[in-house]
């Protein structure tokens, strides 16, 4: 076997980072994915000829790097992004999601969707602009959401000639906002680069001969994919219950799910809540044969030593480690819709494996995310609007803090009589 | 305790796993849709997967269009067979009859007769609620914003500006009555992870995208089998190219490409260093009527 082959075929034992860009229209976000892309080899000649019509693809670098995300016809026509798209490369060492998301104030909506499973998050910043009211914004959803690192990408360093007093500067500034809007957590780096020009984005370049840190791609081939997943306490929502009832499998009886944080091993003791059962892990059951020991996020079966009633909504826990079940909740909440939010009115909310009616009691306060100031009891939360809202539901569910653990801390609200998914709640 | 990660293909598995089980907790009558592809054959793993010790608890549908090589009807039988699993097939009988053809309709208007219109059917006469599909986002870019879960309206078609956000992994299963969802539990897959999960967990594939000398006629850029003449031009003279297919078709529809991989490692690594997509081997997504159009209309 070559070394090509080697390499292709090792390539399998590598991990999956999930990230997300916020910018917004001139700060050549575009331009940055299409640059990753091309670099990395992870558009094909053909994508890139239907981008760019063939005759000029070997003209003007910037504008045609940023058609080649540009989806949708619509979006084509009036030059803007109208919705989350996601993209896919890889390198020898890691394979990559991007949830490429609009960053104009009316999108905030799509910005938490592409930041609910990143694992880092890109802020660009435009180095002749500094920091924006935008990119406080790009900030304070980033934490909010839960992303444990955060790369700013301080873009357009061309056109500064590559000033490393105004690195400095922006750094500096960014950092003060960030540290006085009391955001917790969040590994911040900062990196100079220009897209445009391909400068310390994948490969280094020969301006920037006074930073000394990763290039882009260096921090997104190092940054460590297990901090999105809380390690420590054993969650399983029970998705489906397998009761097969063929002759040889008679009795068995087998929980599916996700595990959607920590660990579990056979023998270990389990409480099933709301219920509050207990019993002991009997097997875990996988295609490949039966396992001693599994972790989040795989997708395995369950079985227990006793015979208990649990079905779908139901969640497995740790005895030793238990979640908080409750009925009435504090969340911070992204509105969807056109149709605000108002306080009274009951919605379904699904929250792990469980859908269940909720009601919104009251609409505590709303965040402004362009000043990040907090407004006492508002009447009504709009689309694209962040706040806090009490809501009492039908029933108790198993859930942690969304800070503690992003799979059992989020739920979507869901509108009963349109359907539509018309909120993103994270529970405090 | 130890930190424990997943590599890519078993993160990609387990959400592929955790989205089927979704799919048959949430739904009413789904099924999953099954082309024979190598695309096909990875879903129907990840379900047999999802579900042990279990038999599948949804039937496959194959949209047949009578133009699928004789390869893919082989395995497709002899497949089903193996793992017990239940295939409906649905074809637009009444066009097929009067004689549907790419050559004779265009390739827009076929498509719509023989797929679009067949798999619209299919889901009616089934009653089903959910049709899981092998799509991924990288195959073409206005796949790209497709949602894993993709809500129809009772026509069947896809308004790419109304979608539901999809935040976390919580889907929204709510449907009025006569909606329908599609779901894509392979979505965030490439083509490299395809091949790589292939070769990883040994799944059979249908014989033609191994490397073979087969008699082809040379359009243009593009390889055309020959094995049909109804796939001929005039003054077209098939002669034996040594090729493969990268992804697979209606037989008057799709290329081949040269190549003399015939392993699946060789294929690995061919695809590793491809420089072209495989959607260009098939000539539906070119042409004027795009691929959004023809996902607006309820296309798969």
């Amino acid at each position: 076997m070559n070394t090509l082959d080697k390499e292709l075929f090792s390539a399998v034992e590598t991990a999956l980072l999930r990230f997300t860009t916020a910018g917004s229209v001139d700060d050549g976000k575009s331009t940055l994915i299409g640059r990753l892309l091309v670099d990395t080899k992870g558009v094909f000649e053909d994508q890139l000829d239907a981008a760019m019509g063939v005759e000029d693809k070997k003209g003007a670098k910037g504008a045609h790097l940023a058609l080649l995300t540009d989806g949708l016809q619509a979006e084509r026509e009036q030059g803007i992004t109208i919705d989350v798209a996601y993209r896919y490369f890889a390198t020898p060492k890691r394979k990559f999601i991007i949830a490429d998301t609009p960053g104009h104030e009316q999108y905030t909506r799509n910005m938490v969707t592409g930041a609910s499973t990143a694992h880092l998050a890109i802020i660009l910043i435009d180095a002749r602009k500094g920091v924006l009211t935008q990119s406080r914004r790009h900030a304070y959803i980033s934490r909010l959401l839960g992303i444990p690192h955060i790369v700013v990408a301080i873009n357009k360093m061309d056109l500064v000639d590559y000033s490393e007093t105004v690195f400095k500067q922006i750094r500096q500034d960014f950092t003060d906002f960030y540290t006085n809007l009391g955001l917790i957590g969040g590994e911040l780096t900062f990196i100079p680069m220009s897209a445009l020009e391909g400068d310390m984005v994948v490969t280094r370049g020969t301006q920037l001969p006074w930073y000394q840190g990763q290039t882009l791609l260096e921090k997104l081939e190092t940054a460590p994919v297990t901090g999105k997943i809380n390690a420590r306490d054993f969650r399983f929502p029970v998705q489906y219950v397998s009761r097969p009832q063929t002759e040889e499998l008679h009795d068995f009886r087998g929980y599916m799910g996700r595990i959607e944080s920590g660990s579990v091993k056979v023998g270990d003791h389990v409480t099933v809540l709301p219920s509050g059962l207990t019993s002991h892990i009997k097997e875990i059951v996988t295609f490949d044969g039966s396992l001693q020991r599994a972790f989040a996020p795989m997708s395995v079966t369950l079985t227990l030593t006793d015979e208990r009633d649990i079905s779908r909504g139901d969640m497995i826990t740790h005895s030793n480690n238990l979640p908080r079940v409750e009925k009435e909740l504090s969340a911070m909440l992204c509105w969807m819709h056109e149709t605000p939010l108002t306080p009274g009115k009951k919605y379904l909310i699904k929250h792990a494996s469980t859908t269940i009616k909720a009601m919104v009691t009251s609409l505590d306060e709303r965040v402004d995310i362009n000043s990040l100031e907090h407004i006492a009891a508002p009447i009504e939360l709009k689309m694209n609007e962040i706040g806090r809202v009490s809501l009492k539901l039908l029933k108790p569910i198993a859930c942690d803090a969304y800070a503690n653990n992003r799979a059992t801390g989020g739920f979507i609200v869901i509108d009963d009589f349109t359907n539509m998914t018309v909120g993103a709640g994270m529970i405090q | 305790m130890t930190t424990s990660t997943l590599t890519h293909l078993q993160t990609l598995e387990a959400e592929a796993i955790h989205i089927m089980r979704e799919v048959v907790a949430e739904f009413r009558n789904p099924v999953m849709l099954y082309s024979v592809g190598k695309d096909s054959s990875v879903m129907l793993h990840l379900a047999r997967k999802a579900f042990h010790p279990g038999p599948l608890p949804f039937s496959l549908l194959h949209v047949d269009t009578g133009f699928k090589f004789r390869e893919m009807y082989e395995f497709r039988d002899w497949i089903t067979k193996e793992v017990g699993a239940k295939l409906i097939v649905y074809r637009n009988e009444e066009a097929i009859k009067q004689g549907a053809h790419p050559l004779k309709l265009g390739v827009a208007r076929c498509c719509g007769a023989l797929k679009t219109k067949a798999l619209l059917d299919a889901l009616e006469a089934g009653g089903f609620d959910a049709a899981m599909g092998g799509a991924r986002r990288d195959e073409e870019r206005s796949r790209a914003k497709e949602r894993i879960f993709s809500f129809r309206d009772e026509f069947g078609q896809w308004d790419p500006k109304s979608q539901r956000p999809e935040l976390w992994d919580l889907y929204n299963c709510r449907m009025h009555e006569g909606e329908s969802i599609r779901v894509f539990p392979i979505s965030n897959w490439t083509e490299m992870d395809i091949w790589q999960y292939i070769r990883q967990e040994n799944i059979p594939i249908v014989p033609l995208y191994y490397a073979k000398e087969r008699m082809m006629v040379k359009r243009g850029a593009m390889l055309i089998p020959a094995d049909d003449a109804g796939n001929l031009k005039p003054g077209e003279v098939p002669e034996p190219v040594m090729c493969r297919y990268r992804t697979l078709g209606c037989s008057p529809c799709t290329g081949a490409v040269y190549s003399s991989a015939n392993s699946i490692e060789e294929i690995v690594a061919e695809s590793a260093i491809a420089t072209r997509s495989e959607r260009e081997t098939r000539i539906i997504d070119h042409g004027s009527n795009s691929m959004e159009d023809k996902k607006k209309e309820g296309y798969f």
